[in-house]
């Protein structure tokens, strides 16, 4: 009987305790306090070549700043296939770091969430003012007419890498300026095995960032002026068929890269099994990869015709990472003290070199190390022909559409299927079809 | 800690304890059916926080318009009526559309998945009822698909079914000259096969193993006689095996069933959150709607449609395997 007793009142005992605990979770400080001003949070996206490479990178630098401030940041770095949801995720339970990095092409969809800090004038008072960074950075940081959600951290642009080897023994003196040119290369490198591109055909963000070059290349964009879905128009149609055709119709990529996902176009070309390479920042990337810096050269990306510039001459997005704080910081103003701490000119220059970025620093980026001839092209992209990813609320959920729709666009080329104006067409209509503000 | 709980004491014959007497032995009654119900609450507290709750909100936020605008606050959600089950059954439209070939797909894949699987258990679980040398060693290692991580398993199935350097390619096309050119088996159609292999390798051990329990219940003395009555091996099994499955086996397969229906994980690790249409599987498809598009009250109502539907197969599937029991007993 005693037993019995027992395990009642221990069962009676376990039900409180779990519904105390059900109702106990979730509690979060709304619009953010100083509760806890010694720690931060810091979700870091990955950008080196590891997650350890990363920690490496980033700890030192995070020592300093306990040094000078006395607040301990506890970093975890993020791969970018899960830090998406994972702010996401955050964003839903208020329970999320506080501070964080995003991909400057999310600004304007996680701005909508409402679950970052604005950085109004006051905000950015704090950090040293707005007008410390280049303007293309700030471009990428949310939606026009509203504060920005985030401050730029690293800017980045896409540049051709070619293989200087690879050009010298198919006899071409330099890299291609225009796409005509690039074609006509790239069919003297297709040889023996080895091929002229690279390209990650199954990374619908990859798709996309180039898609929304070529298409503003044929004087075409995938939004209206007032932010609505646009796949369809001519300019868009016909600048991702010519990416497509680069595969289906030239013959200049290998159809093995239809299923490319995980950076394996960057490997092949560290390799040597492919000549050219549209990529941003992978300098060090290559290196770490055993390729020698002064084997591959760095150039623009090419342009329809002439140079590359504004309008039909663009030839990048902005990329680039920026730096979020999450409104319900525990630690606001620690937060900023990091967020200035991680613009400052001084670690602008240490973090950029490290990943071969570009700071949006403008003191930092005058610095001779970003001065080289292959930092120039890039800082010259950013500064002359890069545009900013469509600044839309639902630009995530046009990444996946439309990068998916040209996922199946490589599956068909890889196949041997045609890829026709219609069938790009067909693809894009589609894909709009699902967005929500359709 | 003091007890509350009153235990019995015979007080003697006097007029109040008889009195008290009924009231006693009513609230022992009390107490001992009570009982049961008590050290069940903990059960029943887990189920409603990590089941019933979640459904509960899953199935009001079917009926909300909910996006990346609300997230933070789903509750301040506009209320969207029946809208988001409109948008998911409108077969014309291209979010219907595409969530109809999304179900067929998993309708054609399970159908397949789970038939393999059980067909391959079954017979190798029937291979094994006999004892040999090594039966032992290879009984578990019929086991290690069902052993291994998901995750890891399915990864390295990726490895093999890429096309430059998969080994599938080196074995079909290179080694047996089976293919004319190196397929692919991660994009485009041939990507529903490439699910449904990864697929029945790691189901089937599961209904190997239940099988293989099932075996153990049938008397050898059946075989026994039916072997001196000259049934054959086939007889055998067609008369005395696979009828004194029959109970395992319903169960096996509604397992099997609401498993591979459901399965997100094989799908979403051999393609990544946007599958080829030839393998979009109904999980990642309300996946991608809820949390690649943002569009939570859509998933959520697509998320209850498929509820309603696998309790309707499960009720008809019990139903009448309900009834086949009670016709055989009859």
């Amino acid at each position: 009987m005693r037993s019995i007793r027992a395990a009642a009142v221990g069962a009676v005992t376990m039900s409180l305790a779990l519904a105390a605990s059900a109702c106990g979770g979730g509690s979060s400080t709304e619009g953010g306090s100083n509760d806890s001003p010694k720690t931060l949070t810091y979700w870091a996206s990955n950008q080196g070549a590891s997650v350890e490479i990363d920690k490496k990178v980033l700890q030192p630098e995070l020592d300093k700043f306990k040094k000078q401030t006395g607040i301990e940041v506890k970093v975890e770095v993020v791969p970018w296939s899960d830090l998406l949801n994972r702010i996401l995720t955050a964003a839903t339970s208020g329970q999320g770091p506080d501070v964080l990095n995003i991909g400057n092409t999310w600004s304007a969809s996680l701005q909508a969430t409402g679950a970052l800090l604005p950085w109004d004038a006051k905000n950015f008072e704090a950090i040293g003012g707005k007008d410390r960074f280049v303007d293309s950075a700030l471009g990428s940081t949310g939606a026009e007419g509203k504060d920005p959600a985030a401050v730029p951290l690293y800017s980045m642009a896409y540049a051709l890498y070619y293989n200087k080897k690879m050009f010298a023994d198919a006899g071409i003196a330099q890299p291609p300026a225009t796409w005509a040119e690039f074609v006509e290369d790239g069919k003297k490198l297709s040889k023996g095995g080895k091929w002229a591109l690279g390209v990650e055909g199954a990374n619908p963000s990859e798709n996309i960032h180039h898609a929304v070059v070529f298409a503003k290349q044929h004087g075409g964009d995938f939004f209206t002026a007032d932010g609505k879905p646009d796949f369809t128009n001519d300019g868009a149609v016909a600048g991702v068929k010519e990416f497509v055709d680069l595969m289906a119709k030239n013959k200049v990529i290998a159809p093995g890269n239809a299923e490319y996902a995980q950076n394996q176009s960057v490997s092949d070309f560290a390799k040597g099994k492919t000549a050219m390479l549209l990529w941003q920042s992978a300098s060090a990337n290559l290196k770490s990869q055993g390729m020698s810096e002064d084997s591959f050269g760095i150039a623009p990306v090419p342009v329809q015709s002439g140079t590359p510039g504004t309008g039909t001459g663009v030839n990048s997005m902005v990329m680039g990472i920026n730096m979020a704080v999450f409104k319900n910081s525990d630690n606001l103003d620690g937060a900023k003290k990091f967020v200035k701490f991680m613009t400052s000119d001084a670690e602008q220059k240490i973090l950029n070199t490290a990943y071969s970025s570009i700071p949006p620093v403008k003191d930092a980026q005058s610095d001779a190390a970003f001065n080289t001839a292959a930092n120039g092209v890039l800082k010259n992209t950013l500064a002359t022909s890069a545009v900013a990813a469509p600044q839309v609320a639902d630009e995530s959920q046009f990444e996946t559409a439309v990068g998916t729709a040209i996922k199946g666009l490589f599956a068909d080329a890889a196949a041997g299927r045609a890829v026709t104006t219609e069938s790009v067409k067909a693809a894009l209509e589609k894909a709009q079809a699902q967005m929500p503000a359709a | 800690m003091t007890s509350t709980v009153e235990l019995p004491v015979n007080k003697g014959e006097s007029g109040e304890t008889a009195a008290r007497g009924p009231r006693r032995r009513a609230a022992g009654r009390i107490r001992r059916v009570g009982l049961p119900y008590l050290l069940l609450l903990p059960a029943l507290i887990l189920e409603l926080l990590v089941h019933l709750v979640p459904m509960v909100i899953g199935i009001v936020m079917s009926f909300k318009e909910l996006t990346q605008f609300y997230i933070r606050d789903w509750g301040a959600a506009p209320w969207a009526g029946l809208d988001n089950f409109r948008v998911s059954v409108d077969f014309d439209a291209p979010v219907g559309e595409a969530l109809l070939h999304s179900f067929f797909v998993t309708i054609a894949f399970t159908l397949l998945s789970v038939g393999l699987c059980w067909l391959i258990g079954t017979t190798a679980a029937i291979c094994m009822q006999d004892t040999f040398r090594g039966r032992g060693l290879l009984r578990a290692l019929f086991l290690v698909p069902y052993a291994l991580p998901v995750y890891a398993a399915v990864i390295t199935w990726v490895f093999m079914f890429q096309h430059d350097n998969g080994l599938v390619n080196h074995v079909l096309h290179d080694q047996l000259g089976l293919t004319d050119k190196p397929s692919f088996w991660l994009i485009g159609d041939n990507s529903f096969i490439a699910l449904l292999v990864v697929s029945v390798w790691k189901g089937w051990p599961f209904a190997f193993l239940i099988v293989m329990a099932g075996l153990q219940n049938i008397p050898r003395e059946l075989y026994e006689a039916a072997a001196l009555d000259g049934a054959g091996m086939w007889q055998q099994i067609r008369r005395i095996t696979l009828p004194s499955l029959s109970a395992v086996n319903q169960v096996l397969i509604l397992v099997l069933f609401l498993w591979t229906f459901n399965d997100f994980n094989t799908p979403y690790v051999l393609f990544g959150k946007s599958a080829p249409e030839a393998a979009d599987l109904i999980s990642v498809h309300i996946y991608q709607a809820s949390f690649v598009t943002w569009n939570f009250g859509t998933g959520s109502a697509m998320s209850v449609l498929l509820l309603l539907f696998l309790l309707l197969v499960t009720g008809v599937y019990l139903a009448l395997t309900s009834r086949g029991r009670r016709a055989s007993r009859a």
